[in-house]
Order: structure tokens, then C-alpha cells, then sequence
């Protein structure tokens, strides 16, 4: 015990065995820990479902489908003149997330709204052509949306998200 | 305990006691342990809840024979369980209204020990496993929900989950880590049963430990006062106990059968009789009744983290209440202040489930609100303060003291405990 004290700075062997075991064994149980926490991510059966391929040409103007991308609802509204002007005239001051209706769109396809049908809030299906704003309303904790998908009123957070997706000719539309 | 000299009658019991001494130690725990001689019935539901959970075991390990856990079949398997399997029906009844009846008999237990004082020292570890019991009675209950895959297993997965999205950052890894997917499908399902199976088992373990801890000072008792050493306040558990325990428990199995063989469905949610659709959101979502309190408190809150974290603080704070309470007087019949606002308290987790189960809008939303500000305040303002400012009662001496002498023995009582 003595010979400790000599060397107060330097640790003993004892130490260096303690922390280097300790060291040892808390890797191998993080090694061993890793694989059982990740097998619960999305597996790579669900990764390969993730882009689909939608016809739009007889979607008419005014009207809205919905199609099922990754196990959630997309929505796909081809706006009418009259709603893409009034998401358009809508000050950003007046909104909780701000962000133009313009950069909800693609560049030339602006009556095509694309968005994931979820509420932000805590994911379920919001209404279409319902709630204060003339765009969609969640029933379930009664977030309002307009017809930019923007949050208006309500508890969720932010706006509806807008999938990456892609015209690759004017009547055929892939998500994903 | 320990002075107990217990030796089994047998000589094969005596040969296997020294090798294991297992009937010692159910002869200490369920036959000589002393007990309280002033017990209410109030005491009686820890037993039933014993009783509650080895049905859900019994009844659910049944259920799992004939059960498919899997996003396409697991309707048509519960429907063939009602229809099909014998006696399917009623099996799967006991365990659907067993969960109700868990969750009604874990409440007025976790009531007693709020009226009583029974979560105080040297009681806190005891307290403070029941809390964990309960949480993972509401993940079990949560995720068994979630089985049949109708239409409030779906959503109400759905908007559970969609709590974790609330967490600054990670919360959208965390989500689709629990999902194993983008939404809740399939793998949710298959994860759901292997943790609904498992939970179960780990609350039997958490019961082993409850008991042990309260068999280290005792059980509390009516009027919340150490008991005397020589014995003279208590009775043995067997049979003084457990035939009053038992009498209870037929007397609450009455209710339990009355709600399986007279309104199976009554406390369930029609809407689970459709299978789940991804793309239609039922019009109005509430979870099981024994949820609406907490359903109550995350609504309140116009902002999605502040509700989710006012709603899982409203559970965690009960973990803190020993030390939030700082008054030394265990029961409240001692406490003629803290009495008011237990039942205020009472009355405010009614109105929170009542608030819970109405559309958040308007004067609901108001009062849930306030209703809110109430529950947190009650843990948070009165219980510290009342310690402080309440004039409580005087405390007997013993429980035998009050019946024998009268009240009259109260004010030397007191002396003596403020000489002590």
C-alpha cells in the first residue's frame, strides 16, 4: 500500500487491468447490443417499396386522389385556378410555418399538389374540403390546413409534408 | 419474521426445506406475516390485482395458441377465436374486459395508498415499484390493443407512436425505429405481440419485488401509525387475511363476470369491429377509458412537445411524491386539510377522463385545461405546502389505543409522540 502512494500519479497494474476489462467488456456488449437494436429499423422488404408510379391524366381539375406510398396516403390534387390564387394570396406573416405555395409545387406543374396525406401532428388522415381554411382538417385533435397544405390552425407543428417525386412525362407521375 | 422457528409437518417437507427452504418462506410470507388487525377492504385489491394479472397470463397465453400476428390476418384470426375456437368467445372476453378490470382495481389501490399515505417512508421503494407496474401496465394494455388490427388498434397505434415524433432532432428516427417501417404496418404488428407477450412476465417479477418490499416494514394501515412490537396490533395472514381477501375478490369476480357475460363490448370502441384501413382516420379517435385522463392532459396543450411532455410528466411526477409530500402524518384521517383536496384531486381526474373522452374544442377544452392545472399543482404547490401549513389531528398511540381508552387518550398520546 505504501509503494502506492510513491507513485501517486502513475495508476498500478490492478488499475490498468480494471479499466482496460471494464473497457473490453463495455465494447463487446455495445457490439452485441447493436444488431438487436438495429433489426427493428425498417427492414430491406419495406426500403424496396419505396418509390410508386401514378397515371394523373384523368385526374380533372378540381378533383384529388389518394394513393397509398411507403404505407402512408398521398395526395394528389390537381388545383383548380381559383385555389392555387388563394393559397397564393395568403400574407407569410399569417402563417405558423411559413413557406409560399410556390415552393410547395413543382416549377410549371403549379396545380398539382403532391403532398403525404399525414397530420403532422400525431399522423392521422386529415379531411379533404373541410376545416376553416377550404383545404383539409384533421379530425382527430383539429388541425386546420389550407389548400397548400400549410398549417393554419390547430396543434400540429408544420405543414404537410411534400414527398420527393417526379413528372417524367405529363401524364405519368413517380413518388418516391 | 425471523424469529419464526417454522418446521414443516412432513418429513419429506422437513427433507426438502433444508435443501430449499421454499415452504419457510410461504409459511413467513402468506401464513404467519403479521398484518394490521385494523384493515379496511380498501387492502384487499392488492390481492385482486394478483388475481387480474394471472388471468391476463392465463387467459392470454390461451389466445396466443390461436392468434396470427400478422397485418393481413390478425382480424380474420380474432374474429375466428369468437366464432370458431371453443369457448373462443369467452376466453377472449375475460382477457378484453380482464384489462378494464385490471386497470379499475390498480386505481383504487394506487387511491388507497394516496388517501392512507402509504407511498411515505419508509414506504417509498415499494411506491415507487408500483408506479413502474403501472407503466408497464399501460404499455401492455396499449399494445394489446393493438392486436385485433381494427380500426382503433390501427389509429390508436398510429397516434401513440406519433408521440416519439414530438422529440427534438431524433424523434422521426425513433418513430420509424419503432415502426420498422414509414407507418405502422406489418412489423409493428409482429413487434407488438412479441412485447405484449413478454411485458406481462416482467410485471410479475416487479409484483415479486412489491411484495418483498412491503414485507420488509409491514403493511400501512387505516390509521397510518408504526405498529407496536410485542404483536399486539396485528394478526396473521393466514387465515385472518386471506379469507377477507378472498371474499372480496368473489365479490369483484361478480363484476368481472358482469361485464363478460352482460356487456362484453361495453367498454370497448365499436369502431375495433372494422378492419384497419390505412387511408380513413375513424371521425373520433379516444383511447381505452383507463387512458382518457392522460388523452385529456396532451390535448389541453396547443403545442405538440408541451403535450406530450406535460402527459408523461403526469405519470413520472408520481414517482417524485414521497419526497413532494412533506408532511409526517401518513393517513389522511389524521389530516382534515389534505382529506379536502384528495378528493378534490379525485374529482379532477374524473373531469380529466370525462374531457378526455369529448372533442377537444370550446368549453371541453377549457375546462380539460384547467383541469390540467389542477392535477400538476396538486403534486406540485399542495402537497408540499400542506405539510407546513396543516394543523393535523392528534395520532393515537397504537390501533389498539383509540377502541380501548377512548378518545380521551388522544391528547396524552400526542405528548408522548412530540416527547419521542
Amino acid at each position: 500500500m505504501n509503494k502506492k502512494s510513491d507513485y501517486k500519479d502513475k495508476p498500478t497494474r490492478r488499475e490498468f487491468i480494471h479499466i482496460a476489462t471494464t473497457t473490453v467488456g463495455v465494447v463487446g456488449v455495445g457490439c452485441v447490443a447493436l444488431p438487436l437494436v438495429t433489426q427493428m429499423n425498417p427492414d430491406a422488404s419495406v426500403k424496396a417499396l419505396a418509390k410508386v408510379e401514378v397515371d394523373v391524366s384523368r385526374i380533372s381539375k378540381g378533383n384529388e386522389v389518394t394513393v397509398m406510398w411507403r404505407g402512408k396516403p398521398i395526395f394528389i390534387r390537381r388545383r383548380t385556378d381559383q385555389e392555387i390564387n388563394k393559397a397564393r394570396n395568403v400574407s407569410l406573416k399569417d402563417l405558423k410555418d411559413p413557406q409560399k405555395d410556390e415552393d410547395r409545387v413543382k416549377k410549371g406543374k403549379d396545380e398539382w399538389l403532391i403532398m403525404v396525406g399525414v397530420c403532422t401532428h400525431l399522423g392521422c388522415v386529415p379531411l379533404k374540403q373541410q376545416g376553416e381554411f377550404g383545404g383539409w382538417f384533421c379530425p382527430c385533435h383539429g388541425s386546420h390546413y389550407d389548400i397548400s397544405g400549410r398549417i393554419r390552425k390547430g396543434p400540429a407543428p408544420v405543414n404537410m409534408e411534400i414527398p420527393n417525386y417526379e413528372f417524367v412525362s405529363d401524364s405519368k407521375l413517380i413518388i418516391g | 419474521m425471523s424469529e419464526i422457528n417454522y418446521k414443516p409437518s412432513s418429513a419429506i417437507g422437513r427433507w426438502f426445506d433444508e435443501r430449499l427452504p421454499l415452504l419457510t418462506l410461504f409459511n413467513g410470507h402468506l401464513m404467519q406475516y403479521p398484518t394490521p388487525k385494523n384493515l379496511n377492504y380498501w387492502w384487499t385489491f392488492g390481492g385482486i390485482l394478483t388475481f387480474c394479472l394471472i388471468t391476463q397470463i392465463i387467459t392470454g397465453i390461451v389466445l396466443a395458441m390461436h392468434y396470427t400476428a400478422h397485418a393481413d390476418l390478425a382480424f380474420s384470426s380474432v374474429e375466428h377465436i369468437m366464432r370458431d375456437v371453443n369457448y373462443g368467445w369467452l376466453i377472449r372476453y375475460i382477457h378484453a374486459n380482464g384489462a378494464s378490470m385490471f386497470f379499475l382495481a390498480v386505481y383504487i389501490h394506487i387511491f388507497r395508498a394516496l388517501f392512507y399515505g402509504s407511498y411515505k417512508s419508509p414506504r417509498e421503494v415499494i411506491w415507487i415499484l408500483g408506479i413502474l407496474i403501472y407503466i408497464l401496465m399501460m404499455a401492455a394494455a396499449f399494445m394489446g390493443y393493438v392486436l385485433p388490427w381494427g380500426q382503433m388498434s390501427f389509429w390508436g397505434a398510429t397516434v401513440i407512436t406519433n408521440l416519439f415524433s414530438a422529440i427534438p432532432l431524433v424523434g422521426e428516427s425513433v418513430t420509424q425505429w419503432l415502426w420498422g417501417g414509414y407507418s405502422v404496418d406489418n412489423p409493428t404488428l409482429t413487434r407488438f405481440f412479441s412485447l405484449h407477450y413478454l411485458i406481462p412476465f416482467l410485471i410479475l417479477g416487479l409484483v415479486v419485488l412489491h411484495i418483498w418490499a412491503l414485507h420488509v416494514p409491514g403493511n400501512n394501515n387505516p390509521i397510518g401509525i408504526d405498529l407496536k412490537k410485542d404483536g399486539s396490533d396485528t394478526v396473521s395472514f393466514h387465515p385472518y387475511i386471506v379469507i377477507k381477501d378472498l371474499f372480496a375478490l368473489v365479490i369483484f369476480m361478480i363484476v368481472f363476470a358482469g361485464f363478460v357475460f352482460y356487456a362484453p363490448n361495453v367498454l370497448g370502441h365499436s369502431d375495433n369491429y372494422i378492419p384497419a384501413d390505412p387511408l380513413v382516420t375513424p371521425a373520433h379517435i379516444v383511447p381505452e377509458w383507463y387512458l382518457l385522463p392522460f388523452y385529456a392532459i396532451l390535448r389541453s396543450v396547443p403545442d405538440k412537445l408541451g403535450g406530450v411532455v406535460l402527459m408523461f410528466g403526469a405519470i413520472f411526477i408520481l414517482i417524485a411524491l414521497p419526497w413532494l409530500d412533506t408532511s409526517k402524518v401518513r393517513s389522511a384521517i389524521f389530516r382534515p386539510i389534505y382529506r379536502q383536496f384528495f378528493w378534490l384531486l379525485v374529482l379532477d381526474v374524473f373531469v380529466l377522463g370525462y374531457m378526455g373522452a369529448m372533442p377537444a374544442e370550446g368549453t371541453y377544452l377549457l375546462i380539460g385545461r384547467i383541469a390540467t392545472i389542477y392535477y400538476f399543482a396538486h403534486f406540485l404547490v399542495v402537497m408540499p405546502l400542506l405539510g407546513f401549513l396543516e394543523k393535523t389531528k392528534p395520532i393515537p398511540l397504537s390501533i389498539a389505543d383509540p377502541i380501548i381508552s377512548g378518545s380521551g387518550n388522544f391528547a396524552a398520546a400526542r405528548k408522548d409522540k412530540s416527547a419521542v
